[in-house]
């Protein structure tokens, strides 16, 4: 039960983290000047908008679910989680962030996480 | 079309050097912080007040401040390519850090990289070549 829990909050808070300072991001635009003053302003920006905070909330929360379940369970659970964040990732960048995914993304990604995964069961 | 075409190269030349960046600021601000951390104390205590001069000693780490850093520095660099790159384009590129450290920490460390995880990191290279082909902005911004 708790490893379902901390596995649920590894894939979805983790993920759902990164889609939320996507969706940050996205509201400020495209950043057109790499000047350091430049930089300053637009990190200035970025921290009064609350979806960068929750999404931070929500990644320190996957965050500390890995680690937590990482003292209890082995490191080979993280496999299928890798590989699920993927998928999770793709789909909630179509319905949340309004992304239009082509089936060619989908292909590059699909191969991405195989790879992953192999990479993953190749520690042991 | 052409003018498409145009946009997509001019956004992918500013992709990909950011995504080569930040997949070499991530793992090397992970493994500085590894080794500033284990340089500070290997001392087993459960009792609260031991750690106290672990943390003095933190703050005096050029190690650590060197890994918080390059971690900071993935970060800026992960949100500038997020104000103009999708989601779905940026993240399976991330994983690109699979193949960094393999890199790495055989050129480096020397270490043996098994076959089974170097038929991995070229599957992770061709997926994300794949993704790259398509254009890095899909939510609207008019070339």
């Amino acid at each position: 039960m708790l490893e379902g829990v901390l596995f649920f909050f590894i894939v979805v808070a983790g993920t759902g983290g990164e889609l939320c300072v996507s969706r940050a991001m996205k509201s400020i635009g495209e950043v057109h000047d790499f000047r350091p003053s430049a930089l300053l302003r637009f990190v200035l920006h970025a921290l009064r908008l609350p979806w960068l905070w929750a999404g931070i909330a929500l990644m320190a929360l996957g965050f500390f679910s890995l680690l937590a379940i990482l003292s209890f369970l082995d490191v080979s659970f993280v496999v299928p989680v890798s590989a699920l964040s993927y998928a999770v990732g793709a789909f909630g960048a179509k319905f949340f962030l309004g992304e239009r995914i082509t089936r060619h993304r989908w292909l590059g990604i699909a191969i991405v996480s195989l790879g992953v995964t192999l990479v993953w069961l190749s520690r042991h | 079309m052409n003018d498409h075409h145009h946009h997509t190269r001019r956004l992918q030349l500013k992709t990909i050097p950011l995504i080569l960046l930040s997949v070499l600021l991530g793992p090397l601000g992970n493994v500085l912080l590894g080794k500033g951390m284990k340089g500070l104390s290997s001392a087993h205590s459960n009792r609260l007040l031991d750690f106290l001069p672990l943390i003095y000693h933190a703050l005096f780490s050029p190690v650590l401040w060197l890994g918080i850093a390059c971690l900071l520095g993935f970060f800026l660099v992960h949100m500038l390519l997020l104000t103009w790159a999708d989601y779905s384009y940026v993240q399976p590129a991330t994983a690109l850090s699979y193949a960094s450290v393999a890199i790495l920490s055989y050129l480096l460390l020397g270490e043996v990289v098994s076959p089974l995880r170097w038929s991995g990191i070229a599957l992770i290279c061709f997926g994300v070549i794949v993704v790259g082909r398509t254009h890095p902005n899909t939510t609207g911004i008019v070339p």
